[in-house]
Order: C-alpha cells, then structure tokens, then sequence
C-alpha cells in the first residue's frame, strides 16, 4: 500500500471553481463503505492528469477532479451525499 | 523478435522529431497514480479477455511466461506532457495473446487492479502496436511503473498503458474509462495532441 500524495486540502483550489462554500469543510459519506469523511481528510492522488480522492476508510475513489483548458470536471460518483456547513439565513429587512 | 520504432521511419530522425508538439523530454520516470500501488503476487495475478458473448479466457502467470515475448525500444508520451525516449519493454505482444480470441468487437475497456480503466479501439492494441509489459530497462517492471504487468501501448498517450493491467472487456460499442469520462480525450494521439475532450 503506497502513501496518498496528499490531502483533501489540495481540492479547494479546483473546487472553489463550482462551489460558493468551502468544500474542503464538507462532509462526504462514502458509497462503498457508507463512512462519513471531511473532504480535507480524505486520501487524494494527483495533482496530474485529475485529482482523485478516496475514502480514508476503504479507499474507493469518492470524487474526482479535472481542470481543462476550458472546464472544471468533477464527479461526486462515489458519494451518497455532501452536507455543506452553511449559516442560518439572516432575517430579510 | 526486436522492434525498434525508429527503424519503421526509414531514416534516423532527430531527438525534436520524435516530441510530439507540447512535450518536453525527460530523463527521468515519473510516477503518476490515481490510487495507492496494488501489491499482486504472481501466483495470485491472472490475465483475463471477456468477449462481447461472454466468452472469457484467462491467463495465469506462468501461462503468460509461456508465450513468446517481444523486446521492444519506443518513446512514450504522458498527457502531462512528458516524453522519454528509448525505453525499453520486454511483454508480450497483444496479437499473440488475442490470437485465438473470436470477436466482433470493435473496442477494448481494459482494467487495471485497483479499478482503473481506460477505452481505445480493438484495432489499436493490434498490429504490432500493444504488449502485455512485464520488464522495462532489463528489469521486472517495479509496481510503480506498473508491475508485475503493465499495458504498453505507446502510439496513444500513456494513460492508455494502463498500469497493473488485469482484464480486457471486449465491447461493440465504446465505453469510455476513468480518465476519459472526466474530460481527457476518447482516443489520445499525442502527434495530433488529443488530450482533452474536443482536442
């Protein structure tokens, strides 16, 4: 078993692309395992050609990243779900 | 039997005729991996073809020592836009190990230990042009770079030599792999530079 080059760190670069929130404070829970992770912690290969980040705990791939030329790609395939931390919405003047 | 790629162009060609455009030359090997290295011992590693039927066929290792083997000398191209030239492989070549295989198939998924995949057409493994890698520079093949077997398919952008080659599915209809599903190109011909998706 060979040590991940990095980890999810490296993601918030590609992903602050998408999301309006950090991703890097997200959790993902894992399709194959069914663990619940934070994206910063989970094991992530790369920079070239994509970044791939798996599961700390079973280590499937939870999601993958490619910046292009012209594109962010991404795939969330191996994630059940994402939960964000957001702030309440403040009350409407 | 020898190949060398470079005799195929009829007159010797220079170091910046072999570098495909948007590639620089390395000495070096670089490791690029999108999971941790699978450890497969050879009394556990098997080969295996599956037809579009579901006809499967299966090699053990020892199987695979079994058939003849080719020395090759070819420049590879990685799609992070390395090249290294002269390397040399010794596998056995695709046209022997497909060689008693019926299909109609027109394209290969090959998959790797540890779940990798990557897509090229049938005809592209064939003719001389894709081995089944076990040794490179005189070497076992190091499990970095791929061991204990790798694919080589060196005419393509090497994300199609798929590292710790296990399977290849044989399909009528294309299906792209891991990289190809995520923005890189279907078929990557590093002399028309194909790496993206419209390239």
């Amino acid at each position: 078993m060979t040590t991940p080059d990095w980890d999810g760190n490296l993601m918030a670069g590609p992903l602050s692309e998408l999301f309006a929130l950090d991703v890097t404070a997200a959790v993902v829970r894992c399709r194959g395992c069914g663990s619940a992770t934070e994206v910063a912690t989970l094991r992530v290969y790369g920079p070239d050609p994509g970044l791939v980040g798996r599961c700390p705990g079973c280590d499937d791939v939870l999601l993958r990243v490619v910046r292009t030329p012209d594109a962010v790609w991404l795939d969330l395939g191996g994630v059940t779900s994402l939960r964000v931390p957001a702030e309440l919405p403040g009350p409407s003047a | 039997m020898d190949f060398v790629t470079r005799g195929f162009q009829g007159r010797p060609r220079g170091r910046d005729d072999r570098l495909p455009p948007g590639q620089y030359l390395t000495a070096d090997f670089p490791v690029l991996s999108a999971g941790p290295t699978p450890g497969v011992d050879h009394d556990d590693w098997e080969l295996w073809v599956a037809t579009e039927d579901g006809t499967r066929h299966t090699w053990s290792w020892a199987e695979l020592m079994e058939l003849p083997s080719d020395t090759v000398t070819v420049d590879i191209h990685c799609v992070t836009s390395w090249s290294k030239l002269d390397t040399e492989w010794r596998g056995v070549s695709l046209d022997t190990v497909l060689a008693d295989v019926e299909t109609a198939a027109d394209f290969a998924l090959v998959h790797s230990y540890g779940g990798y995949t990557t897509n090229l057409p049938l005809e592209d493994l064939l003719d001389g042009q894709a081995w089944v890698a076990f040794e490179f520079d005189g070497d076992d093949l190091r499990p970095e770079h791929g061991g204990p077997a790798r694919l080589l398919v060196p005419h393509l952008y090497f994300w199609k030599s798929a590292k710790w080659v296990r399977g290849i599915e044989l399909l009528l209809e294309d299906s792209p792999g891991f990289w190809e599903q995520l923005g890189y190109h279907d078929y990557g011909d590093p002399w028309r530079e194909q790496r993206y998706q419209g390239d």
